[in-house]
């Protein structure tokens, strides 16, 4: 601390500093500019990062040792993972368009930009100090004992206010955000009868980890006969179109595996074959039992879920009638 | 080195920011940059404080950060409801005071 301490203090800028000013500057506004180029939105809020842990260093070389930790602690980790959270609310994969509503919007404010640029760097350089005070008086105490004398003395109606404005807007946060239910919530009841009233998906869907062969939510769980089943997958990344082909050499391992398992029941116990519900109704012909009439018709009703079933079963039927 | 330098390295960054705002039209983006700014209004202070060898440059900057706290809380709770309604957090989209 003591030696941070003179190194602030004093009145013209050590060699160290020059060098640490000349390595992170650079660093400091490529990553400003990536914040204002780059179009993905978390790869600006990655990049801005970067640039406040930077400043922070800044603050740090220029004897502001409490707000430079401020800055890592506060920006970097809250303000910018605030950004994260909502970034991810609002979708990641939402990129700017690139058309213009405004036309020479685009040439226009970057003459603007240039000509702010152009007044502020002139204004400081008309402005030129030669030498500097040095915090070595200030921070004599330490650093947060001169901020605090300051900020709890003649600062200090303004501390209470900046306190009620914290309360305020993370009221207004909660408010904004919060959405009022119009409706009432369906009980476990009426949610089934509707289900059994619509028809298209009585049972529950097809969980992921039957039959697959990998632990991603966006691989579909594959059916017994090794086709892969959109039903598996969320229906949010479903519609996004994002679900995963799966490999060709998985579908091959279970058709094997399916096979194997067939031939085996077709040797160990030749006669139960009869309880397969649809497809054995189209390969078995005459031959088979009435029952396969009944359990046909229950099956027909709930779609994919059963279809593996029942190819798998016909093969079974097959190695039956041999 | 003259201390001057992040003076000048707070304007352009300040520059930066401000260009940000003008061209980018993804509302998180424009905080961001508006963020940036504040940050670059920050380096000024402290090395402003610096110079004059007292810290009352400090105490603004503390103060805008706790302002700039605030700030994005609001800021992203407006980007959020906004986007719940339109379903897209660009500029362009919100151009009317209610759906």
């Amino acid at each position: 601390m003591s030696t941070l301490t003179t190194l602030a203090a004093e009145t013209s800028t050590s060699t160290g500093e020059a060098v640490q000013f000349w390595v992170l500057a650079p660093l400091a506004v490529v990553g400003a500019l990536c914040t204002v180029l780059l179009r993905r939105a978390v790869h600006s809020a990655l990049c801005l990062a970067g640039t406040m842990v930077i400043l922070a260093l800044f603050y740090l070389a220029n004897g502001a040792y409490f707000l430079g930790v401020v800055q890592i602690v506060v920006y970097t980790g809250a303000v910018m993972m605030l950004f994260l959270f909502v970034l991810m609310l609002v979708g990641v994969s939402a990129t700017d368009s690139l058309k213009e509503t405004l036309t020479g919007q685009r040439w226009l404010a970057a003459a603007c930009g240039l000509g702010l640029g152009i007044l502020l760097l002139s204004g400081i350089a008309q402005a030129s100090a030669g030498s500097f005070t040095g915090l070595a008086e200030a921070n004599a105490d330490g650093n947060v004992h001169g901020l605090a004398a300051l900020l709890f003395t003649r600062y200090v109606v303004a501390f209470e206010i900046t306190g009620i404005l914290l309360t305020i807007a993370a009221i207004g946060a909660t408010l904004l955000t919060h959405r009022q239910r119009i409706e009432r919530n369906k009980t476990q009841r009426e949610q089934a009868e509707e289900r059994v009233r619509k028809g298209t998906q009585v049972t529950p869907l097809p969980a992921p980890g039957v039959y697959a062969r990998h632990n991603a939510v966006d691989l579909p769980g594959l059916l017994p006969d090794g086709t892969p089943s959109e039903l598996t997958v969320n229906a949010t990344l479903r519609a996004r179109g994002q679900v995963r082909e799966v490999h060709a050499e998985a579908l091959a391992g279970v058709a094997a595996l399916e096979e194997h398992t067939a031939r085996y029941h077709g040797q160990r116990r030749p006669k139960r074959a009869v309880t397969a519900p649809r497809g054995a109704a189209v390969t078995g012909g005459a031959e088979e039992p009435p029952a396969t009439q009944t359990t046909q018709a229950a099956a027909g009703e709930d779609g994919a879920g059963s279809t593996g079933d029942a190819a798998a079963a016909s093969r079974d039927a097959e190695e039956a009638r041999k | 080195m003259n201390p001057e330098n992040y003076l000048y390295l707070a304007a352009l960054l300040f520059t930066l920011g401000a260009c940000g705002v003008l061209l980018r039209r993804n509302a998180i983006v424009v905080f961001m940059c508006i963020e940036l700014m504040l940050n670059a209004a920050n380096l000024l202070l402290v090395t402003f404080s610096r110079m004059h060898g007292n810290l009352e440059g400090q105490i603004m900057a503390f103060f805008v950060m706790v302002v700039a706290a605030a700030e994005v809380v609001v800021g992203l709770a407006i980007i959020v409801m906004v986007y719940r309604s339109r379903h897209s957090a660009s500029v362009d989209d919100a151009s009317l005071m209610k759906l």
